[in-house]
């Protein structure tokens, strides 16, 4: 069984960064073009870092690993984040 | 680590275990008193941090089971892994006058307030009743006549958490129904639903989509990928499906 | 605020004995076999599977299933460890050497100097050649002697046990010769470009 959640698993880690609810915020996915909210994509969690995927076509939007004090993000599979506005 | 954050929005806070009580054999409410809580949303979680004596940290999530009307204490329901980490901790070992690591509120996407109204379609496997329980005692505490549904799915009446309570709720406010479904073993005379949720038992549970409900699900992964599925299968909106996975274990 | 706090009566799951110089520095002995995913499980059709060798090298190669299975297998027994610190020894593999399949391949190994290795899914990771030669390195598609399960890597993945565990990709499907070492999935993302346990590398400068 993969370790597979939401992305309300990987809200507190991204609201340690972030100064804002990572998980309302609604991410254009760079692959297929869809905006979904981050707290409804699919999230892979594990020791070695959190990968937050696209819900509609898998691409990894976010990964995140944090070591040695730090944080480091690859956001390249998603742009345009609108943040402030519920859906 | 934590504390690098830009506006220290989310920090470690220091709660007082003031209650710790059983609601099934493998499952305790922990309560706790945080004099730094800001409040939260029915329907948020919590991240928990234990350290060892050598600085090894192990954390987990746990969704809040009380109402905001509570704070500043705070209750968490735990259910007990027998391989966890964390979960035997909490549930065998932490006691009132404890302390425990907490930071919070967390997530704003599966919330429910009664502001927003309904109707209300709550749909819980195993311990994913926890945050949608918040939500019902939120609804109960603000006074709340939305029309609600919670469709919950345990293995057996022992493991029904908070069974009581909800009777009790069904009966003190209007408009609620509570229906279970148990998947492995029923008790004498059981004439509920008696196998796992499928799109045929939430046709007969859930509001039309004329409704418009707002619906919650929350689970293991499977359950929920299951339930929200089987919902928009039926003509519901998949913006109006909020869902919350526990990892396969039970733990978020 | 809370910072040393410490949780009365706590002291976490790492109990195991340290078996004299086995267990590498830092990691603890696991009995179970923790799966770490990082996306969905590929569920490739076996018959649309193929094993390719590709890059620097004069003419790429392609294995199917069949071809793949076809070839001499080995049946490793190795311990592994993950750089979320936990260690198993004495797992069971069965797999064709990587060894094999590179000598099918004509390239210059002056010039093709590292492999990356790639799954279906987007899953990278980057080795030098020289430690996927001479014995360290396997496309294993058996463990414990049952095919390899999808949640631990099957139909097949890359074995190399002498670096953490991440190097050992799941779903591969193949190699990939590059003159100069290009970080993969986790490598991007600050974990070591070489990765050997005995060393500790597990982040970048270390």
């Amino acid at each position: 069984m993969e370790n597979k959640l939401d992305g309300n698993a990987a809200a507190g880690t991204l609201q340690a960064i972030f100064p804002f609810d990572m998980t309302r915020v609604q991410a254009t996915c760079t692959h297929c073009g869809t905006a979904n909210p981050l707290g409804a994509t699919a999230t892979y969690m594990h020791g070695m870092g959190t990968v937050v995927r696209c819900p509609t076509c898998d691409n990894a939007l976010i990964r995140l690993a944090q070591m040695k004090g730090r944080y480091l993000l690859d956001m390249r599979g998603m742009r345009v984040l609108q943040i402030g506005a519920e859906a | 680590m934590e504390r690098t954050t830009l506006l220290g929005r989310l920090s470690w806070q220091l709660g007082e275990v003031v209650a710790a009580q059983a609601e099934t054999a493998r499952t305790k409410s922990i309560t706790l008193t945080l004099p730094t809580w800001r409040g939260h949303r029915a329907g948020q979680h919590v991240d928990v941090r234990l350290t060892a004596p050598d600085g090894y940290q192990a954390e987990r999530s746990y969704s809040i089971a009380s109402p905001p009307e509570e704070q500043p204490r705070v209750t968490l329901t735990v259910e007990r892994l027998d391989d966890g980490e964390v979960s035997p901790y909490l549930t065998d070992e932490l006691r009132v006058g404890d302390h425990l690591e907490l930071r919070g509120p967390i997530g704003g996407h599966f919330v429910w307030e009664a502001l927003m109204g309904g109707p209300l379609l709550l749909v819980a496997g195993g311990s994913g009743i926890v945050p949608l329980m918040a939500m019902l005692r939120h609804r109960a505490a603000a006074g709340s006549t939305v029309p609600t549904r919670l469709l919950y799915s345990a293995r057996s009446d022992a493991e029904i958490i908070y069974r009581d309570e909800l009777d009790r709720l069904v009966g003190s406010t209007t408009l609620l129904e509570v229906v279970h479904t148990l998947t492995r073993a029923q008790p004498p005379g059981w004439t509920g639903y008696h196998r796992r949720i499928d799109t045929d038992m939430l046709r007969e549970v859930a509001w039309p989509p004329e409704r418009h409900p707002r619906m919650y699900v929350c689970g293991p992964t499977p359950f929920v990928e299951t339930a929200a599925a089987s919902l928009v299968a039926l003509g519901h909106e998949p913006g109006r499906v909020k869902t919350e996975r526990f990892g396969p274990t039970g733990e978020a | 605020m809370s910072e040393g706090f410490i949780s009365r009566a706590f002291r976490g799951r790492r109990q195991e004995p340290d078996v004299a110089g086995r267990l590498p520095p830092g990691q603890y002995l696991e009995r179970g076999f923790p799966v770490l995913s990082a996306g969905p499980t590929p569920h490739t059709p076996l018959d649309r599977w193929d094993f390719s060798i590709e890059g620097s090298v004069k003419e790429p190669k392609r294995w199917t299933w069949q071809e793949l299975l076809a070839l001499p297998h080995e049946t490793p027994t190795v311990d592994i460890s993950c750089v979320t610190k936990w260690t198993k020894f004495s797992t069971h593999w069965e797999g064709v050497s990587v060894d094999t399949l590179l000598q099918q391949m004509a390239y210059d190994p002056t010039i093709a100097r590292y492999v990356i290795a790639f799954s279906d899914g987007d899953y990278t990771t980057n080795l030098p050649l020289a430690d996927v030669l001479g014995g360290k390195a396997w496309v294993a598609f058996g463990y414990d002697g049952q095919p390899l399960a999808p949640e631990h890597g099957g139909p097949a993945r890359l074995l190399v046990p002498h670096l953490y565990f991440w190097k050992s990709a799941k779903w591969i499907r193949g190699l990939r010769l590059v003159e100069r070492d290009e970080p993969g999935f986790w490598e991007s993302l600050g974990y070591h470009y070489y990765g050997d346990p005995w060393k500790e590398q597990r982040y970048w400068g270390d």
